[in-house]
């Protein structure tokens, strides 16, 4: 178990500090095209949930995918020169920061389309059931995604036919610039669960222990033929919607608010109070990562863009 | 004349349709408070003029706003309602494909919806092919629908206006590429009709049939083609639906070349609509074959140098109009 929760930690602060890069390299004009979408703040979702599954898991992702990616295990240096747009990325410069995919850790796809994951990740499930594998999918969205059709007709079917699948929902309080109570009546996205068949759990989703261990049990009650789960994890959307976002609607106490509960401070000192690291292992651990960061911003600045006529290329198998 | 971008137009027709007619409402995504505040955005300080009741921001929920539309315009509002980026057009679609385009001949013309969808567009800020798909041949496809594609900002305002108060369904493409530079818009009321396109530039060589974002790289071919003393005549179409077919047949009469231009994808893209068009009607007055301009058949990718590579440029239009002209 200790094993476990210092993997949580490292992979928590991996994904911060890879991200935390990318905030401050897209300050600089033209260095990263395109919209970029963070998850800071909420890593221990994206570690959490990855922490309890297996290498042929199926996750499928949405635009706020950097975190899942990497805790699911994407190589950094793919996914960083993806964002950069180069042609060593995760997608050769395809698909650029907002829909990657890594089939490599069955990262099988990454929709910008709200709620457009929902479905697919029925069809995921569905091929694990159908050749009775040993895997179960896992579905990241948000909780603005729960307003769309998709989510609706997605939870029925999967509940009907006792889909092996997670369906997690991450509430950042946030859909764009809605607040929760600006987008939908409900109080909890859980509560939807029940309409359609299946349990709905709510977890902080700040504490990436218990988020761990609620899709453990998920991921049994998949494998056991007992069908999906819905778990909605109440978390917290630090920055902007997007780099570019103003934040002018978000209160700025609420940020600080969260902030002091930040999920990795959290486990770090739980981990430092139980003696399992000290405040050396703490920095040798930054120091690691840092250098880890620096290969990845290393390999993407260093890889060569695609040629403009490799756009033709992969329409078609 | 007042020089404002094509965002500042759609805002103004808006915020004057507001006040001319209080059936008029408006609802999307991100309309009244919004996660990118720019006084250039099109809803840009709408909410604070005509406040919640009129100015609806929803969830996220396409099917659901174009539905609204047409429920709310059956029952006599007139309801402007907002896509925000091209590919979510898709899962409104039923409402629009399926609904607000057959509805009126199902009641046998007695039922009306007399609705506007603003629909986002276009190639060019890196966000890949989730955020960046012209779609606008699939809704030419739907008869019931008017598709409108302004290449102007003057235009942009004139003919919001005249959506705004059609009584049919009018789906309104808004290149995203144009919101941001200012141009020459005339002060207060007019309207463009729906329907009819118009030429931008006179000339004698060869037709440039084009519209929206591409007007910008059908001036630039003709300013440098002008310089070898070939006359280029740019017609944008502005309506995709109803065409203006007239305008297209007249002006190939006169040239006797066509070359269409547009950003849209080559194959089932409405460009081949323009070229059935000239071959049916005005074949014994080419001289040459006709030419598209378009970009290839791919989805939009999001690298940069792969990204230009979609979007058709002047030099591909310079060297399809000298591969007929010369
Ligand atoms: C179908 C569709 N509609 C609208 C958008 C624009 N959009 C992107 S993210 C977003 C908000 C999504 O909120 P949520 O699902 O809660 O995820 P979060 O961004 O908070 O992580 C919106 C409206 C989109 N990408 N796709």
């Amino acid at each position: 178990m200790e094993q476990k929760k210092l993997m949580l930690y490292q992979n928590m602060l991996f994904i911060r500090r890879f991200e935390e890069k990318i905030t401050e390299l897209c300050k600089i004009e033209g260095k990263l095209p395109g919209m970029l979408i963070l998850c800071t703040g909420q890593e221990a979702v994206a570690a959490g949930v990855c922490g309890a599954l297996e290498k042929d898991d199926v996750i499928i992702s949405n635009h706020r995918s950097h975190g899942h990616l990497l805790a699911k295990g994407a190589d950094p240096n793919a996914l960083m020169a993806e964002i950069f747009g180069k042609v060593t990325g995760c997608n050769k410069g395809k698909s650029g920061t907002l829909h990657i995919a890594v089939p490599e850790v069955n990262a099988l796809c990454t929709t910008t389309v709200v709620g457009g994951g929902i479905p697919i990740a029925v069809g995921t499930a569905f091929a694990q059931q159908y050749k009775k594998s040993e895997a179960v999918t896992v579905c990241f969205f948000g909780d603005g995604s729960a307003d769309e059709g998709s989510f609706h007709e997605s939870l029925n079917m999967a509940a009907l036919w006792d889909l092996p699948v997670i369906f997690v929902c991450e509430n950042n309080v946030y859909s764009g610039a809605q607040r929760m109570e600006e987008h939908t009546k409900v109080k909890d996205i859980a509560l939807r669960a029940q309409g359609y068949g299946m349990p709905g759990v709510i977890v902080d989703g700040n504490d990436a222990e218990a988020v761990l261990k609620v899709t453990a049990e998920a991921r049994q009650r998949c494998l056991a033929g007992e069908g999906p789960t819905l778990i909605e994890c109440k978390t917290y959307r630090w920055r902007g919607h997007g780099e570019l976002d103003q934040q002018v609607y978000q209160p700025k106490d609420e940020i600080a608010m969260w902030m002091e509960r930040c999920p990795i401070k959290k486990i770090e000192n739980e981990l430092l109070a139980e003696g399992v690291i000290s405040r050396e292992d703490v920095t040798a651990l930054e120091d690691s990562i840092a250098i880890f960061v620096e290969d990845a911003v290393r390999f993407a600045e260093e890889s060569p863009l695609p040629a403009p006529e490799e756009a033709l290329e992969d329409v078609y198998v | 004349m007042q020089q404002i971008t094509m965002g500042q137009a759609i805002q103004q027709a808006l915020a004057e349709e507001m006040r001319r007619d209080e059936n008029v409402f408006l609802a999307g995504e991100g309309i009244g408070v919004g996660i990118h505040e720019s006084p250039v955005m099109p809803t840009y300080g709408l909410l604070q003029e005509f406040g919640p009741a009129r100015v609806k921001d929803t969830p996220v929920s396409e099917a659901a706003i174009a539905g609204l539309a047409v429920g709310a315009s059956v029952m006599g509002l007139r309801p402007v309602v907002e896509v925000m980026f091209n590919p979510f057009f898709t899962l409104a679609s039923d409402q629009i494909v399926n609904h607000a385009a057959k509805l009126r001949y199902l009641s046998g013309g007695k039922s009306s919806f007399p609705l506007v969808v603003r629909i986002k567009t276009g190639a060019g800020g890196g966000a890949g092919c989730q955020h960046a798909h012209n779609l606008e041949a699939w809704v030419a496809h739907c008869p019931g629908l008017k598709v409108v594609m302004p290449g102007t900002a003057a235009d942009a305002k004139g003919l919001l206006k005249s959506a705004i108060r059609d009584d049919n369904p009018v789906i309104f493409f808004e290149d995203m590429g144009l919101f941001f530079f200012p141009s020459p818009v005339p002060e207060g009321d007019y309207t463009i009709p729906i329907g009819v396109a118009d030429i931008k530039k006179p000339g004698r060589d060869v037709t440039v049939v084009t519209w929206s974002k591409m007007l910008g790289v059908a001036f630039k071919a003709a300013a440098a083609l002008g310089q070898e003393g070939i006359d280029v005549e740019i017609l944008d179409l502005r309506t995709l639906l109803p065409l203006d077919k007239e305008a297209v047949i007249k002006s190939v009469q006169k040239t006797g070349r066509l070359v269409i231009l547009h950003e849209a994808t080559r194959t089932g893209g409405y460009g081949g609509e323009i070229a059935a068009l000239a071959a049916e009607e005005a074949f014994s007055y080419l001289k040459a074959p006709i030419k598209r301009v378009t970009a290839p058949d791919i989805p939009v990718p999001s690298s940069p140098p792969l990204e230009r590579f979609y979007i058709p440029n002047e030099n591909q239009l310079i060297e399809a109009v000298k591969s007929i002209v010369i």
